[in-house]
């Protein structure tokens, strides 16, 4: 008897008991369809994230003040101020790998113009600050060198803001809006850059000049900068270097002797970015475990539908053993029932799967990724499934007695 | 004519735990090409037992069996499988076919486990079918079938492999009179054609169709006769019901 006429024996019986069969392999499938589902939607995060931190900005390290300490209690980082405006000019001029440097103080503010108003976050900031985040401008133009020098009350607004005090595609460029009730000039606004990798939108602020912003918005210690500092390296080779010259620049700055910590820190995103990502993959893999144990559980179904197919035609197997099936000859057909069935559930669990990954994407807006080789390894590792848990039911049917098994009701 | 079955000194012995049954006793039987030898006796007289040792179902505790020639106390369980397939047709009381399955892919099974490629077993199982007399209803389910026709369906079965010997376990058992002398009939008519054919019964009425009869009782045959075999004209052939 050829393999493909075992194949065929076995292909019969489950046809015969077609409901069964359906609901046999639906473990299977809802295994299958999740592996497939949550590697395609993990993937498919993950590429959103990566794509998140990418439109933060490459090649982008941000220093912050260190620490407060009072008595026994420290302050989080940024609580005690430690960089000063001297710093930032000096990292500009002195570290190699360093191309911007803009700083970055944000405060909540009233914005008013068109006769509406908004609350949003004002930022105060240099021009590099948006090559840094290789962002542009949609209409208008940014702010230049000039107009942080010279204190100008100049804004660009972002495109969120402008819907809320203009209207939703207004050109504002040229108007007056007034922050705190001083006035500024519309010069610019944002191209939109939608939510961050954090899900703020990005696109609800509104940006001046840094010197502007500490005279006239929010003044803070005039030697230190009250917020982090932004540093564009020049290519993503030069980060690391820009961030040990920084690191070693503020320490002479600050005067901190060997051996002490330093008052401030020196974050470089792309780690950020990369740990992010690692996130990412164990949520991946911690779904794909949960998909891999309910396989587990549909293996567990089918050997206990198969159990009850073996006790339920013992007389089948009593006869066919009469009639010359060897041993060998019922386990493999009772094998064979289980692995079609736990092949034929791995299919539809693929395609259910795609299925609903299409949908969740769609519904989320990620890129769909689905994953070949995941396909493939999940028919694989339930057929696996299928002779693993086939196995017992199988050797069970072919060690009958076929006296026994003949007689049975 | 050649020999098909010799029995030597059959004993089987059942350990159940406790008692040890003796369900045949020490029974030597020798059967010939050709004609049907009904085995009788009453339920516990060891019939069935020596059906399944026959059948290579079952081994004997001790003793001898040849079947065509070969001995066969020191096979294994594959070996017996091919043996049965290729030398004996079983029909039973039942009929044991499969169920939601047409009568060809029912006749079809021995030729399956004899590895008999798709197209010739197709031919071969409507060949048998016809030889029945079922060859309008191939593709019928078993329980589209009368009784009579499930077992005539069964006797396809045992056909199709042309086997050496065809042994039936009480064929008539479920069978009403006029349905059991159609079979009892078509049976005589595949003996008169050259075929060997033991059969088990305890009807006397329906051993009256062999050339032999053994009785037994206590796992031991008491009587060892030959018969003229009755033959019912039948005016009204092909059953109806």
């Amino acid at each position: 008897m050829t393999i493909f006429q075992t194949i065929w024996v076995a292909g019969r019986a489950l046809l015969r008991n077609k409901m069964r069969s359906f609901l046999t392999t639906l473990g299977i499938v809802i295994g299958v369809a999740a592996v497939i589902s949550m590697s395609a939607i993990g993937a498919g995060a993950r590429a959103k994230v990566a794509e998140a931190f990418q439109s933060m900005g490459s090649n982008m390290l941000m220093a912050f003040s260190g620490s407060s300490r009072q008595g026994g209690m420290r302050g989080g980082a940024g609580s005690q101020p430690s960089l000063t405006w001297n710093d930032m000019e000096d990292i500009r001029e002195q570290v190699d790998g360093v191309k911007y440097v803009a700083p970055m103080m944000g405060v909540a503010a009233q914005v008013m113009g068109n006769g509406q108003n908004w609350g949003t976050s004002v930022r105060g900031t240099s021009v590099d600050y948006f090559s840094i985040r290789s962002w542009g401008t949609d209409t208008g133009e940014l702010f230049s060198e000039q107009d942080t020098e010279h204190g100008s009350k100049v804004a660009v607004l972002g495109r969120t803001v402008v819907t809320n005090l203009f209207g939703e595609g207004a050109d504002p460029v040229g108007e007056v809006i007034r922050i705190n009730n001083i006035p500024f000039e519309v010069i610019g606004v944002m191209a939109s850059k939608g939510s961050s990798a954090r899900g703020d939108d990005e696109d609800d602020t509104v940006f001046v000049p840094w010197k502007t912003f500490r005279a006239k918005l929010s003044g803070g210690l005039q030697q230190f900068v009250p917020g982090p500092i932004m540093i564009g390296a020049e290519s993503p080779e030069a980060l690391e270097t820009a961030r040990v010259g920084v690191e070693k620049l503020l320490r002479t700055n600050h005067r901190i002797r060997p051996g002490a910590d330093d008052d401030f820190t020196v974050r470089n995103l792309s780690e950020m970015a990369q740990a992010q990502q690692e996130g990412a993959a164990t949520m991946t893999s911690l779904l794909a475990g949960i998909a891999l144990v309910s396989l587990i559980v549909g293996g567990i179904g089918i050997m206990n539908i198969m159990l009850v197919s073996v006790t339920e035609r013992t007389r089948e197997i009593g006869l066919r053993m009469a009639l010359g099936a060897k041993p060998s000859a019922v386990l493999v057909q009772f094998l064979i029932e289980a692995v079609v069935l736990s092949v034929i559930g791995g299919l539809l669990g693929v395609a259910s799967g795609i299925g609903a990954a299409q949908y969740l994407v769609s519904t989320f807006n990620w890129p769909l990724l689905i994953q070949p080789a995941f396909s493939i390894l999940a028919v694989g590792f339930s057929a696996l499934v299928g002779v693993t848990f086939g196995l017992y039911p199988a050797w069970k049917a072919s060690r009958l007695d076929p006296i026994q098994a003949l007689r049975f009701e | 004519m050649g020999e098909v079955i010799r029995l030597r000194d059959i004993t089987r012995v059942f350990d159940t735990g406790q008692v040890q049954v003796h369900a045949v006793r020490g029974v030597s039987l020798d059967v010939t090409e050709g004609g049907c030898m009904a085995i009788m006796g009453a339920s516990g007289s060891g019939k069935s037992t020596l059906m399944n040792i026959l059948g290579l179902l079952d081994r004997p505790t001790s003793g001898s069996y040849h079947l065509v020639g070969e001995d066969t106390s020191r096979l294994n369980r594959n070996r017996l499988a091919e043996i049965r397939n290729k030398t004996i047709g079983f029909v039973f009381q039942n009929f044991n076919l499969l169920a939601r399955t047409s009568a060809l892919e029912n006749v079809e099974l021995p030729l399956l486990y004899r590895g008999v490629p798709s197209r010739a077993r197709r031919r071969m199982a409507v060949d048998a079918l016809e030889r029945v007399g079922l060859g309008d209803r191939v593709h019928h389910a078993p329980s589209q079938l009368s009784g009579g026709q499930q077992q005539r369906v069964a006797i396809a079965r045992a056909l199709v492999a042309s086997p050496s010997v065809i042994l039936a376990d009480e064929p008539t058992g479920n069978l009403d009179s006029r349905t059991s002398v159609e079979i009892m009939n078509f049976f005589r008519e595949l003996v008169d054609s050259g075929l060997t054919m033991v059969l088990v019964t305890h009807e006397p009425d329906i051993a009256l169709w062999a050339d032999r009869v053994v009785e037994m009782k206590d796992g031991l045959v008491v009587s060892d006769r030959l018969q003229a075999p009755l033959r019912v004209a039948m005016d009204q052939e092909k059953e109806s019901t």
